[in-house]
């Protein structure tokens, strides 16, 4: 019986299998940032241990900065004491930092990808559960909490107990108004937040295959949001071509070898999975979510279900919960409801396709009165191929804001949050209660979607606009 | 890591789905570089209306009930893997939360930081429910894997991972672990 590419590369990577518990896992690549790593510096030094392997941890911050005047102390004394804290802790173990200002900074997971240090094969892990971004070149790459942070700065390993294997399999064409976001939001509405709890998934078929790398990464970032611990795609000629000549990829023959590795990198035939997924490309349209949890989302120009239409009857408190803190009702449509903030960014979509997609819609535009809009590159190489292909005078001439990187309101915990009681559609990753700030309605959908809803001023039904 | 063998206490029921991390912490209080001080902030905008003025109708703010044992609906913890979740759980004084799901990075967390997380049934979850405003009563048996609505007698044994359990009982942690191999794992380096 063959293998999957899951079991592969988790299998390389067990170091040790404790009797009667979990794994010794092996970690390749260590991301880490200001939020989830002081504790885990402090734990450390506290037990006397210095960092096994500084070479393969790689740091930046960007939860906690502000994205406009980066150049000015951090106004906010606990933001700055934490990216400080950060600066300090890489200097003192020798960790390689590409702080607020290096031309390298960004969000974590748009770095790692485009400085060539995620790779196939590798396993990679970071304080933050959107490392599943990682998976898009076939890596396992998941998040993982403070006191493992530590382990893995101790040991370079961690304590896992082996995930279930899934495969989420989407053939067909997609209809070209539809992106990856859709995909996902799409995947997720149907497996519900915590359908893949307990698995790592392996999205397949040709929706994956056709994807551009950043599309693959839009969709692996949002795997945790079912519950998987991570997501992969298979490596492939556009894996490899994307990685070639990138700062840290490995070059020349060290090159054609690896790709002669990563070739081998493939689920076997007959392999099985714990679950299988199957959807139709053909089914996926624009969505946009109406509640508070990535999988209460709907395809843009349908209503909200109605209480009878729930797929589970036990769900109606929390559904009903999450439509009193959006202030919608069940089986109300989207179409023309008014919104004044726009966010165009984050680890989900704060990368150059996105900002080209975004710029593409806006061209020539001028956003609504009522809209706030703002577009947050992923990282400081984004922001400067933005402005080098002169995207930042087309959303300029639109009235949009573009920032300098970091989190921003993807989360609300720098100075970039939404007001309480505004609706947001925004191109993050979570719509939780309070997640863009304290009382704030979080609407996740596509640049594009974000886009129209700005020049509109109100969500307009984007297959009209799209063809 | 503290110990735990076994706890019998009152309940603090919390019935809502799917509680993610952003709810039992929000992001703008995980500033801190330390790990204490996190349960002031725990639910923090359920606690309180404003920034300021409590919520008299959520359950941390209700004088007639507490406890050591939080119990809450189906797929507690999901989203964020911000560890200050469990810090904030663990520092507030809950030392077991019961829940018929539990999100992975959240149950990995809590088991790091002395919280033990006792996943039961569906029916046994709406029992703990049902119960009279503050009156509920629950005892966890770590060694036997077992809890008891108190009240009723009801009982239901729960799983833990072998190798968690042994660390929990004895207050040893991964690292702990870890640290003893480092020679393997150097080992294990050279031959890749
Ligand atoms: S952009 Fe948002 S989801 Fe991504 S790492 Fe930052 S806070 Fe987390």
């Amino acid at each position: 019986m063959g293998k999957t590419l899951f079991d592969k590369l988790w299998d390389s990577h067990v170091v040790k299998h404790v009797e009667d518990g979990p794994d010794v896992l092996y970690i390749d690549k260590h991301f880490i940032h200001e939020v989830t790593s002081p504790q885990a510096f402090a734990g450390l030094e506290k037990r006397g241990l210095k960092l096994f392997r500084p070479q393969q941890i790689v740091a930046t911050a960007d939860h906690n900065v502000p994205t406009i005047d980066q150049h000015l102390p951090i106004r906010d004394a606990l933001s700055r004491q934490q990216v400080e804290r950060l600066t300090e802790n890489c200097e003192k173990h020798g960790v390689n930092l590409y702080g607020l200002n290096h031309p390298y900074q960004g969000i974590v997971h748009v770095i790692g990808p485009e400085l060539g240090l995620t790779l196939p094969g590798m396993t990679i892990v970071c304080g933050d559960s959107h490392t599943s971004t990682h998976g898009a070149f076939g890596s396992i790459a998941f998040g993982i909490g403070t006191s493992e942070v530590e382990q893995v700065f101790a040991t370079q390993c961690i304590l896992q107990p082996k995930p279930k294997s899934m495969r989420i399999t989407i053939n067909g064409q997609l209809p070209s108004n539809a992106t990856a976001k859709d995909v996902i939001l799409f995947i997720i509405s149907k497996i519900s937040t915590s359908g893949g709890n307990g698995y790592f998934v392996e999205y397949a078929g040709d929706v994956f295959r056709n994807m551009s790398m950043e599309e693959r990464m839009t969709v692996c970032n949002m795997s945790i949001e079912m519950g998987a611990r991570g997501g992969f795609i298979a490596p492939d000629e556009t894996t490899f071509n994307y990685i070639k000549g990138r700062e840290f990829a490995p070059k020349g023959e060290v090159f054609a070898q690896s790709v002669a590795k990563w070739k081998q990198l493939k689920t076997e035939d007959g392999a099985t999975f714990d679950k299988e997924h199957t959807f139709a490309a053909s089914d996926i349209q624009p969505m946009i979510t109406y509640g508070t949890n990535p999988a209460m989302g709907i395809q843009i120009n349908r209503s909200i279900p109605t209480v009878a239409e729930l797929q589970d009857a036990s769900e109606e408190k929390s559904f009903l919960k999450s439509l009193a803190y959006m202030d919608f009702k069940p089986g109300q449509s989207l179409i023309n409801h008014p919104v004044n903030y726009v966010f165009i960014g984050s680890c989900t979509n704060a990368r150059i396709e996105d900002l080209r997609a975004a710029a593409k819609v806006v061209k020539g535009k001028r956003k609504a009165e009522n809209i706030n809009a703002f577009i947050v590159p992923g990282s400081k190489q984004v922001e400067k191929q933005a402005i080098e292909e002169g995207l930042d005078k087309i959303f300029k001439e639109a009235g949009f804001e573009l920032r300098q990187p970091g989190c921003s309101a993807c989360l609300g915990m720098n100075e970039d949050k939404i007001p309480a009681g505004e609706y947001c559609v925004s191109t993050s990753n979570r719509n939780f209660e309070g997640r863009q700030g304290p009382g704030a309605r979080t609407m996740l959908a596509s640049p594009i979607t974000a886009a129209l809803t700005a020049l509109n001023g109100k969500i307009v039904d984007v297959t009209k606009e799209i063809a | 890591m503290e110990k735990f063998i076994k706890l019998t206490s009152s309940v603090v029921p919390l019935p809502i789905e799917n509680i993610d991390t952003d709810q039992i912490i929000p992001a703008r209080f995980l500033k801190a570089t330390s790990r204490d001080g996190f349960g002031e902030n725990l639910f923090r905008d359920w606690r309180y209306r404003s920034e300021s003025t409590p919520n008299p109708e959520f359950v941390l703010n209700n004088d007639k009930i507490s406890g050591q044992i939080l119990v809450a609906g189906k797929n507690f913890g999901c989203g964020s893997s911000r560890e200050h979740a469990a810090w904030a759980i663990h520092d507030y004084g809950f030392k077991v939360v019961v829940s018929s799901y539990f999100a992975d990075i959240f149950k990995n967390n809590a088991l790091n930081n002395g919280v033990l997380p006792v996943q039961v049934s569906e029916t046994f979850l709406n029992e703990i429910f049902n119960q009279k405003e503050g009156a509920a009563s629950i005892s966890v048996d770590l060694e036997n894997q077992k809890i008891t609505l108190e009240n009723t007698g009801k009982s239901e044994t729960f799983e833990i991972n072998t190798y968690k359990k042994y660390c929990l009982i004895n207050g040893f942690d991964d690292i702990d672990y870890l640290v003893n191999l480092k020679d393997e794992i150097a080992e294990f380096e050279t031959k890749r």
